[in-house]
């Protein structure tokens, strides 16, 4: 073995002594299997991205809402991104029950009212029950919304009351345009 | 009756799972069998290249396709702004159409380039009839599926070939206008042939990878012919399919992908018509009907004839003969390279294909329609010469192996 010079180990099939080198065969076979899988990933991802929202469906990302419509204690229902949206105009009333209850024993998901309300006149708050999707309606005990689908009860700030659902309703991004007009998303 | 191999009892799951499944399905036996120790010519040209490329294409076809149909809309009043869509808002839309679109003019560059191939070497002749009859199937499922999505974007070329080629069925004695009524689901090209156009188009090709299936079973049955167009015998003319041809099939890809990509980047319009980015109108018919490219020697064969009957039987006849074409070649030598006279015929049949085709695309009046006529002639006289060109030809030796 030692009398073995730098002659014979340029030998292109390996002895059972020495340990196979990578030759250039595995090179290419590595190389080639690389650009492959580049090239699978780069072909696949257009068709990926083709399934993600379109354009014109993205172009729908905001909504602006016109607020001097509702009268103070109503509430309107508008559309962002295809789902629905509560604006509700809170009177005095439900301005203080809210605020009475920051803190109260009984929220499920414990949040102030100041934490999710920008104006404390405007709630907005998303339509969708946080359980499993449902639009709640008006009602339930504690004057905000109660889903029919379960009997989830949110109060005037959306906030969780009762389950089955484990949190308050979301807030969706927005901000005040003007007095009147908010922009959603 | 012959009973089942016995296979013997079955390995374990934990300890040979994929032994396990193989008991149950034998997939490296078709992998194996198949892909890898399958025995190959060792004398295969590049021109053996185009059977797997056809896959390829035609696998790219029903991938692309299934992406469209996921923004596409089948409704007339729909239809054309659903491409539009596509092309503007759907992301990486515009690339996966574009992909579609090339991909059916290269589809058939490819198939076209397989039959030549097949119709030189003689790859149709015995003992493998039945897998070249399974080909033209194949073509005939090809030129319905292309036909109808190019109906789909719903523009003027889609709405006028649609009513052009539908109408061609009327031609049938005495009940061919109730069957083109049958077709359209009314008395025009209309809501309803759109919507079954849309569904033949998204099935047809399904249909297309179950009969290319029964054709390499039968392809595999004798094996694939070769360019002296002999039989091999001899163990050492053969060499697996793994790595020889796979890495052969995947280089001709890389190749094929360079053409159909700059199509699809820099002229993915080049083989459409301009007027199908027009929504389709009733009212107006466009002032100069012409099929897609592949159709156009077919196109020509229809119109070179003055009778309107005889010129749909003269055009379904130009497909339909290759059926026979096995039954009219009597000669047992396959390889156009060792028939002087065959070798002569098809160059000039290939040549008048083109000649055909570029008719096709030229209006059909004065010198043109002359010169469609005479390749009408020389297209049906390629054929019908072969049972006497086959019997008085003397072919070259042919070599003892390869």
């Amino acid at each position: 073995m030692a009398q073995k010079t730098a002659k014979t180990s340029v030998k292109i099939t390996p002895s059972k002594e020495q340990p196979q080198q990578p030759d250039r065969r595995d090179f290419l076979t590595t190389v080639f299997g690389m650009f492959a899988g580049v090239g699978a990933v780069a072909a696949v991802l257009p068709f990926v991205r083709s399934l993600s929202p379109s354009r014109d469906v993205a172009a729908q990302a905001t909504t602006e809402v016109d607020l001097s419509d509702i009268a103070e204690g109503s509430s309107k229902t508008v559309m962002w991104r295809g789902k629905p949206i509560f604006i509700l105009h809170r009177n005095a009333e439900q301005i203080a029950a809210a605020k009475r209850d920051d803190g109260a024993a009984s929220l499920l998901d414990p949040q102030n009212d100041a934490d999710r309300v920008k104006k404390e006149k405007w709630l907005v708050v998303s339509a969708i029950c946080t359980h499993l999707g449902c639009v709640p309606g008006k009602g339930g005990q504690h004057g905000g919304w109660l889903c029919p689908c379960h009997g989830s009860q949110f109060d005037t700030s959306g906030r969780l009351r009762r389950g089955p659902a484990a949190s308050n309703l979301e807030v969706p991004p927005y901000e005040f345009l003007n007095d009147t007009t908010i922009r959603i998303g | 009756m012959k009973m089942k191999k016995d296979r013997g009892p079955s390995p374990d799951i934990l300890k040979d799972p994929a032994g396990w499944v193989d008991y149950r399905l034998p997939f490296k036996w078709l992998v194996n069998d198949h892909l890898i120790d399958y025995p190959t010519p060792k004398n295969l040209s590049y021109m053996w290249n185009f059977g797997s490329l056809a896959g390829v294409a035609l696998l790219l076809q029903i991938v692309t396709g299934l992406f469209l149909a996921m923004h596409y809309k089948g409704d007339v009043t729909l239809a054309f702004d659903s491409i539009q869509h596509i092309m503007r808002n759907v992301q990486g839309g515009w690339l996966i159409r574009n992909m579609h679109m090339v991909g059916a003019s290269f589809f058939f560059i490819v198939v076209y380039i397989h039959m030549f191939r097949g119709l030189y070497y003689g790859s149709y002749k015995s003992p493998r009839e039945i897998l070249w009859g399974l080909g033209v199937i194949i073509l005939l499922l090809m030129m319905a599926t292309a036909f109808m999505g190019y109906v789909l974007p719903w523009g003027q070329m889609s709405y006028w070939g649609a009513t052009v080629i539908t109408n061609l069925l009327s031609v049938i004695p005495l009940v061919g206008d109730d069957i083109v009524i049958w077709l359209w689901g009314g008395y025009s090209v209309g809501d309803p042939t759109l919507t079954r156009f849309y569904a033949l188009h998204f099935v047809l090709p399904f249909v297309i990878a179950a009969v290319t299936m029964l054709h390499l079973v039968a392809l595999h049955t004798h094996g694939s012919n070769n360019p002296k167009g002999i039989d091999l015998k001899k163990e050492t003319d053969f060499i697996p399919f793994h790595p020889y041809y796979t890495m052969k099939d995947i280089f001709g890809l890389g190749v094929y992908l360079m053409p159909f990509l700059f199509m699809v980047f820099y002229l993915p319009d080049a083989l459409g018509h301009p007027d199908n980015y027009i929504p389709a109108d009733p009212l107006v018919t466009p002032a100069h009907i012409v099929p897609e490219w592949y159709f156009l020697p077919f196109y020509a064969i229809l119109r070179a004839i003055p009778s309107k009957e005889l010129g749909v039987l003269a055009m379904f006849a130009s497909i339909l003969i290759l059926f026979i074409l096995p039954l009219l070649d009597r000669s047992k030598v396959r390889s156009a390279s060792y028939r002087p006279i065959y070798q002569q015929m098809f160059w000039i049949f290939a040549v008048n294909a083109l000649v055909l085709g570029w008719c096709g695309a030229q209006p059909a009046e004065g010198i043109y329609v002359i010169i469609a006529r005479v390749c009408t002639f020389v297209y049906f006289a390629f054929f019908l010469s072969l049972p006497l060109v086959s019997r008085i030809e003397k072919p070259r030796p042919l070599p003892k192996g390869i």
